[in-house]
């Protein structure tokens, strides 16, 4: 009836179990008060969980990115505690079947749940108005993208008090992931997470990806594009191309694991390195899906704040591009001490250190566009600066792992570790930020105070040096990645003092924290608010539109004629809203609770897989197949917007605009 | 004045990086054996090469963004400003220089720094052999020409190459001697090889570098390196054990075991390696130097608890 599911597998013997299991429940237990005692499901349910608005859905990604962040560095705390502890025959405070989790879930939930929704979160909000357009491509695909990637950071997190999690390290290698070695369900909850969320990744791909080819304002060459949709463009195609890669290493070695097939086992003629060479063409382009948007963030504020056009356009391009083709020729380079001949390691390194080339010609780039400008030190410009300087180390420590030969000393220890994070926080995370603190306004109409996003990017900068460079030392010391406990002197300093950059960063998300807060606070004062929707004389078409914009995006859809349209507009002195002009009924799409179904149905289906409780994975199954039926032959999905309705609200958004003008 | 800059720059390098290493022993970058050593040569050399880009780039950016910031009126503010042939040929032309160089140095020490590529040794120095079995969670040596085994210990004569076949007859490990220099991975059915010298005599850490289980952390061993005499007796040492190791003991020694001491066998069953990566090959084992699949007695496979 329960499958593997008995009594046993709730870990209410672990006392850090159920302390963050109680924290949960009364933290979603006030949640839950809260929205009941203000009355608030309903507008819940029909504004947010259903919506098929692009602008809203961005927003919720990047709540739950926010979530998994949390989670995410609360287990990486635990990990540098364990390591500062477990010294010298004490075997701190996390066993190994413990600590094995924590490692794999701190890695598996920042990838697909932090960094990944934070992404899909800054391309929902900022793509469709960026290129003049009033959704995206498919909104109801849009929407169940995000359940997709939300259930799945859900079924993650009841790993951790339903049973247990992957004990094998973000990436599951085989054979420690088959049955014969892990024979409990963590590998499962694995599986089944990293699926689900997939669909959801891979269907966002296609959507802005169609979006971006199809939905452009009129007169928007891809060589008018901003670089930011350029490199959500890029983007787009390589999780085209590598989540499909993942979705068959995930489901070869499902089959491994529940029907006794032989892909990747150690008998049977199975091959473990097929699962690397798989695993890893999903999983190097992987960072560079993740790390383009930021780039593109970089761009855009670079140029902003600097006031000045983005030095060298098409070469950002270009060289966005080439990266998008290189990151698929290279993912040899993660297993070059399995043997492979010298040319075919000379050629994997090779290509990966040629992809420094244009990341350092975008680098040069940034550099020239504040050369000779009047850079504006708001906040965001602190984390680009931050993010040039930590890149370019990332970057370099990244060529020296290239070099196959000097990878084969440094491979798998924690100098890939003080890597792999120089250039994820430094250069991902700073530019999700960065992006989120520029943005903001757009989404809500008001600032993000500056004054804590100072605070919180001094405490991440000064916490990510601090955290990280020990790691390259104890790296250079021969201390490899996951040790639980270890007994040599020469580390213990270096992990101590890891340990306090470790906090540095707690700071910093304490920071950010205090930043929401204080701006929801004061979102009111004239300081904050954003009437005009463009709070910081901005180049590009979001910012044509009023702050938070109509559902519709744009009354009229914008008309572009050189590159940074919304910047040449403003000189010539266009009027690029064309208010009061001849308002036409506006085609939208009608919400639907199709998306959250099909999510929920999938968790059911997930979670009944995870136990073996096969009626409940049926009924999963079935729900999602009858859900996906019943919207197909729903033709109620859309509905026209009255010119009077378009009229209102622009008259009030015109209203706003020049109350703002005459005050300044 | 030029001509004195690149000494006194060379010279505070090099004081740097002395001061950075000195006192403390960072494994890697302190290499007892050939193949280490060349290794840290490349990692130091294609760092200051990449520095010499990464330093600029890093003074550029606080030096642009100070000179530029917004209450500096009187630096030069060009608002259109966007485009530059010349610079743009310097910013591609810079990184693809660098990467030229380390390309070229990339294919050459990818040849010479070969794992399979047998180390040039003195005359008369005749490699060692040591067959490296990976198991839950300890390492096994094979001593084929000796005729012995040991647990999480191995020794090799200095100056000696050792030329090592990798295996594992449990879940994926990677065997490393920081010090020695490269790694390689160890997979169930399948035969790595490395070679390494040690150049120094010493008492070396080795581990496995790949996560493989609970047991993992404590899966270390010790590599001694001593001269050719005391080698001699250590060998006589290990022949002095009352253990011996058939297809009988070793499924108890292949069973899973934590933090496992130092076991020596004065005994092993010839074939033993070749059958351990037979069991996973439908009793099928490659022979390295001629490429030909061959089939293992079948005596020596008998009795192996067969996983499956």
């Amino acid at each position: 009836m329960f499958g593997k599911l008995t009594l046993s597998a709730i870990p209410y013997d672990v006392p850090i179990l159920v302390g963050t299991f109680i924290g949960a429940a009364i933290a979603g237990l006030a949640v839950v008060g809260l929205i009941t005692y203000y009355g608030k499901w309903g507008y819940l349910w029909r504004e947010w969980l259903t919506s098929v608005d692009h602008k809203r859905i961005g927003v919720m990604y990047i709540v739950v990115a926010l979530v998994a962040l949390f989670r995410g560095f609360a287990d990486a705390i635990m990990m540098r505690s364990q390591l500062a502890l477990a010294y010298a025959g004490n075997p701190g405070y996390l066993p190994p079947h413990h600590y094995d989790q924590i490692f794999s879930a701190h890695g598996t939930i920042m990838i697909f749940f932090m960094a990944m929704a934070f992404m899909q979160g800054l391309m929902n909000i900022v793509v469709p108005l960026q290129i003049g357009a009033r959704d995206v491509a498919f909104p109801f695909v849009n929407t169940l993208s995000f359940w997709m990637t939300t259930i799945s950071f859900l079924l993650v997190n009841v790993s951790l008090f339903i049973g247990e999690f992957s004990q094998c390290g973000w990436l599951a290698y085989p054979p420690l992931s088959e049955q014969q070695f892990s024979p409990g369900v963590g590998v499962d909850y694995y599986i089944w997470a990293v699926q689900l969320s997939g669909v959801g990744t891979l269907l966002t791909g296609v959507n802005f990806f169609a979006t971006i080819v199809k939905m452009r304002a009129p007169g928007m060459t891809y060589m008018r594009m901003p670089v930011f949709t350029w490199t959500i463009f890029c983007t787009t195609v390589l999780i085209m191309v590598a989540f499909p890669i993942l979705t068959v290493a995930m489901g070869l070695l499902g089959l491994d694991r529940y029907l006794g097939m032989h892909f990747f086992t150690n008998d049977g003629g199975g091959n473990q390195m097929l699962y690397l060479s798989v695993i890893w063409g999903w999983g190097h382009p992987e960072v560079y899906i993740l790390v383009l948007p930021a780039f593109g963030a970089f761009s855009e504020i670079t140029q902003t704040f600097s006031r000045k056009p983005l030095f060298g356009y098409k070469t950002m391009v270009y060289a966005t591009a080439s990266i998008m083709v290189l990151s698929l020729v290279v993912w040899v380079h993660h297993f070059f001490t399995m043997g492979a001949g010298p040319n075919v390691n000379a050629f994997f390194g090779i290509m990966t250190m040629i992809i420094a080339v244009p990341t350092g010609v975008k680098i040069f780039n940034w550099l020239f566009t504040m050369y000779k400008g009047r850079i504006e030190f708001h906040a965001t410009m602190y984390w680009v600066i931050g993010f040039m300087i930590t890149f370019s180390i990332g970057g370099m420590t990244g060529v020296m792992l290239a070099i196959p030969a000097s990878d084969f000393v440094l491979h798998n220890s924690l100098f890939v570790i003080a890597h792999f994070h120089n250039v994820i926080i430094g250069g991902v995370y700073f530019g999700y930020v960065a992006a989120m603190n520029f943005w903001f306004p757009k989404s809500f109409g008001f600032k993000l105070n500056e004054a804590w996003g100072k605070r919180a990017f001094w405490c991440w900068f000064i916490g990510f040096y601090v955290a990280f460079m020990p790691l390259y030392v104890v790296g250079f010391e021969g201390m490899t990645r996951r040790m639980n406990h270890y007994d040599n002197p020469e580390w213990h300093p270096w992990l101590l003092i890891a340990e306090v950059g470790a906090v540095l960063i707690a700071c910093g998300i304490v920071c950010q924290l205090t930043q929401l807060y204080v701006s929801i606070r004061d979102r009111n004062l004239a300081e904050n608010r954003d009437l005009t929707g463009d709070p910081w004389n901005a180049r590009t078409l979001e910012w044509s539109t009023s702050s938070p914009p109509p559902f519709y995006n744009f009354a009229i859809l914008p008309e572009v004629h050189e590159l940074d349209a919304f910047a040449h507009d403003k000189e010539a002195g266009i009027d690029t809203r064309r208010a009061g002009g001849d308002y036409q009924p506006i085609h939208m799409p009608k919400n639907t609770a199709c998306g959250f179904l099909i999510g929920a149905f999938s968790f059911v289906l997930g979670f009944g897989a995870v136990w073996y409780i096969w009626w409940l994975a049926a009924v999963g199954l079935i729900g999602v197949i009858a859900t996906v039926i019943a919207r197909s032959a729903d033709n109620d999905v859309d509905y026209y917007v009255p010119v009077s309705e378009v009229a209102r609200i622009e008259q009030e958004h015109t209203h706003n605009l020049m109350a703002a003008q005459a005050a300044e | 004045m030029k001509k004195k800059i690149l000494p006194r720059l060379t010279k505070l390098m090099s004081l740097s990086s002395a001061a950075l290493l000195a006192g403390c022993t960072w494994d890697t970058l302190d290499p007892k054996g050939v193949v280490g050593a060349q290794e840290k040569s490349l990692i130091l050399t294609s760092t200051y090469a990449m520095l010499l880009v990464v330093i600029p780039v890093c003074i550029l950016t606080l030096l642009f963004a100070w000179q530029y910031r917004q209450s500096n009126t009187s630096a030069e503010y060009l608002p259109k400003w966007s485009h530059s042939n010349k610079i743009e040929v310097v910013i591609w032309a810079i990184p693809s220089l660098i990467i030229l160089f380390l390309a070229v140095l990339t294919y050459q020490t990818c040849h010479s720094l070969d794992p399979y590529k047998p180390l040039e040794a003195e005359a008369n120095v005749k490699p060692i052999h040591v067959d490296v079995v990976a198991l839950d969670w300890k390492w096994l040596f094979i001593y084929p020409d000796e005729g012995i085994a040991t647990v999480n210990q191995m020794a090799m004569p200095v100056n000696t190459p050792v030329d090592f076949r990798i295996t594992s007859d449990s879940v994926m490990n990677s065997f490393f001697i920081p010090q020695l220099g490269t790694m390689i991975y160890a997979m169930a059915g399948m035969q790595t090889q490395l070679h390494l010298i040690a150049n120094e005599a010493g008492d070396f850490q080795g581990e496995s570098s790949n996560f493989s289980g609970k047991g993992f952390s404590d899966m270390r061993f010790r590599a001694l390196a001593m001269p050719a005499d005391q080698y001699s007796a250590w060998v006589e040492k290990v022949k002095a054990s009352s253990e011996q190791l058939d297809s009988a003991s070793y499924p108890k020694l292949a069973a899973p075991s934590e933090a496992n001491p130092v076991e020596y066998f004065s005994h092993v069953d010839a074939g033993l390696f070749d059958a351990i990566v037979a069991k996973y090959n439908d009793g099928m084992v490659m022979d390295k130097s001629t490429g030909k699949m061959l089939h293992v007695q079948q005596s020596a496979m008998s009795d192996m608890n067969m996983k499956e």
